[in-house]
């Protein structure tokens, strides 16, 4: 299976008949079992292309193509909010069980299913607590099993890690890259954090700010499993400053304009 | 710098030293704590009752305008034995009961409607901004003239009361949902009405246990107003003939009565919160 992103762009109009153009012609595939990550300055339109591949916004050209041998009506996609969006009306296993109950799932597939995410993401013992009393790397925790709990082809996240704290991010960029040599799933990962981007995707596209347009896609060819080592070699860091290299004028542009 | 500097302890020996003053931080907020008081609320609530039986044990106002809390007592203790206090009791909880729950179904329902769908809003807007602010009790004559003067007025002005604050509350809580949570359920595979049923439903609780706490309040203010219009039963009814008859003590146990079921309601809906809400800390 694979996402065309097909010559998206997205013209929001306001009320006064203005128009800002978010996107521009951003054309991409994300491959069978690929780490994509979109990096760019803020305001680049990043979180606009994500809902535009979910299906939660719709372009004002171009289409987004899900390609694959035999597809069926439950979701494609699943998406981790930047701000977690969990239920708070529900308990961890209940926001986990969610988008089995929408695939009408029997009770028992629902605990099995659900119990192997728990684990997955590390959350034994929090089954029946509350989104409000979970502390914020937790809380994405439930709210990545929640998602890959409906078993889509493409996970999508939206800056999933920029509400935690620099320690608790550095953990979960760990967890996420393990979880996704687990699963064995697609990931669109955004982020504007470049080490992010670099220590977790197989490819890099390049956004500039808006509108934003793909600057550059880069192919970032480290091994696998990836870990804490891989900071440091030389390698990492060369990726690193390339992709610096395109943003640093990008932000420094944005923010003349501020002044 | 040194760690003497950072720590700014003054203790170098070749120095002279001047006289040092000192200033202690004080907490500036501290005026802000609330303490809790419950020894004076019991004693001062005492007090008062007792300097109230004094009043009136001593005649210093005739029992006519104020019988002493002891004789409010006794008479509220035979009409307890009588039957007579549960008679009127049931009447007036009967007609809350009734009028209430009708409110608050279609206050849930209306509100919901209005919140989500284009259309009902068009049409429900307009309307609930010109009867809202009719005072409910000015309906009644006009009701009483449609329903005849048994129990439908009486039901339909405590239903009309109850209705507005719900169907209020309610669509500002529709409103309210954090439109995140629909966009997860939606990308969860839910459709409309799942949403509903499973994030604006559960999302808007807290709003419509605070309109049935508002509700209560106003459903026990007109069933007294309905029930000292034209009723032969209920607490109202009770309260106005005691006061034709200037049996006060009779009037100050339907006072009491209401105080209580008041209070009653009061911790009902807060256990019901408990329960049907518990993810609220």
């Amino acid at each position: 299976m694979r996402v065309l992103i097909d010559h998206i762009s997205k013209v929001y109009t306001d009320r006064k008949g203005g128009h800002t153009e978010a996107l521009r012609d951003i054309d991409f595939t994300i491959e069978e079992n690929e780490f994509v990550v979109v990096v760019g300055p803020s305001g680049c339109g990043k979180t606009t292309l994500l809902n535009i591949i979910a299906g939660l916004l719709s372009p004002s050209s171009g289409q987004v193509i899900i390609e694959g041998d035999h597809l069926d009506s439950k979701p494609h996609t699943a998406i981790v909010f930047q701000d977690y969006a969990l239920f708070p009306w529900r308990t961890v296993l209940k926001n986990i069980v969610y988008g089995l109950e929408e695939q009408g799932l029997e009770k028992a597939v629902q605990m099995e299913t659900a119990q192997k995410y728990i684990t997955l993401v590390g959350l034994q013992g929090f089954e029946n607590k509350y989104p409000h009393q979970l502390s914020g790397g937790m809380k994405q925790r439930v709210a990545i099993a929640r998602a890959l709990a409906t078993d889509p082809w493409l996970l999508l996240m939206d800056e999933p890690f920029s509400a935690l704290d620099a320690q608790t991010r550095i953990l979960m960029q760990y967890e996420v890259s393990r979880i996704w040599e687990e699963t064995h799933k697609s990931f669109l990962y955004i982020t504007h954090h470049i080490q992010e981007a670099v220590f977790l995707g197989d490819r890099v596209v390049v956004l500039s700010r808006r509108p934003g347009k793909i600057l550059d896609i880069l192919r970032i060819d480290l091994p696998r499993p990836r870990g804490e080592h891989l900071l440091k070699e030389k390698i990492y860091l060369e990726y690193v400053d390339q992709i610096w290299g395109y943003v640093k004028d990008q932000a420094e542009e944005s923010m003349r304009e501020m002044l | 710098m040194s760690r003497e500097g950072l720590t700014g302890t003054s203790t170098g020996p070749s120095m002279e030293q001047p006289k040092t003053e000192k200033a202690i931080v004080q907490d500036k907020t501290s005026f802000l704590q609330m303490k809790e008081h419950p020894w004076i609320s019991l004693t001062s609530f005492i007090a008062i009752l007792l300097l109230w039986e004094m009043v009136s044990r001593q005649g210093w106002v005739p029992p006519l305008f104020l019988p002493a809390p002891s004789e409010i007592l006794r008479e509220g203790w035979a009409m307890l034995k009588t039957g007579l206090i549960f008679k009127h009791a049931f009447a007036s909880l009967s007609r809350i009961l009734l009028g209430f729950l009708m409110a608050c179904v279609l206050g849930v329902f209306g509100g919901i409607l209005i919140g989500f769908f284009s259309i009902p809003k068009a049409i429900g807007n307009p309307l609930i901004a010109a009867t809202f602010p009719i005072p409910k009790i000015a309906i009644l004559p006009l009701l009483i003239l449609w329903l005849g003067i048994g129990e439908p007025p009486k039901v339909a002005v405590i239903g009309l009361g109850v209705f507005f604050p719900m169907v209020i509350n309610v669509y500002t809580g529709v409103k309210s949902v954090d439109p995140i949570l629909i966009k997860a359920a939606l990308s969860l595979g839910s459709n409309r009405w799942r949403i509903i049923r499973k994030v604006i439903l559960p999302g808007i609780l807290p709003m419509i246990a605070a309109g049935m706490k508002l509700g209560i309040g106003i459903a026990l203010l007109l069933v007294v107003a309905a029930e000292m219009v034209a009723a032969d039963a209920g607490i109202g009814f009770m309260i106005l003939t005691a006061a034709d008859l200037m049996e006060t003590k009779r009037l100050m146990v339907g006072l009491l009565l209401l105080s209580f079921l008041g209070i009653f309601f009061n911790w009902l809906f807060q256990k019901l919160e408990g329960i049907f809400i518990p993810w609220r800390h």
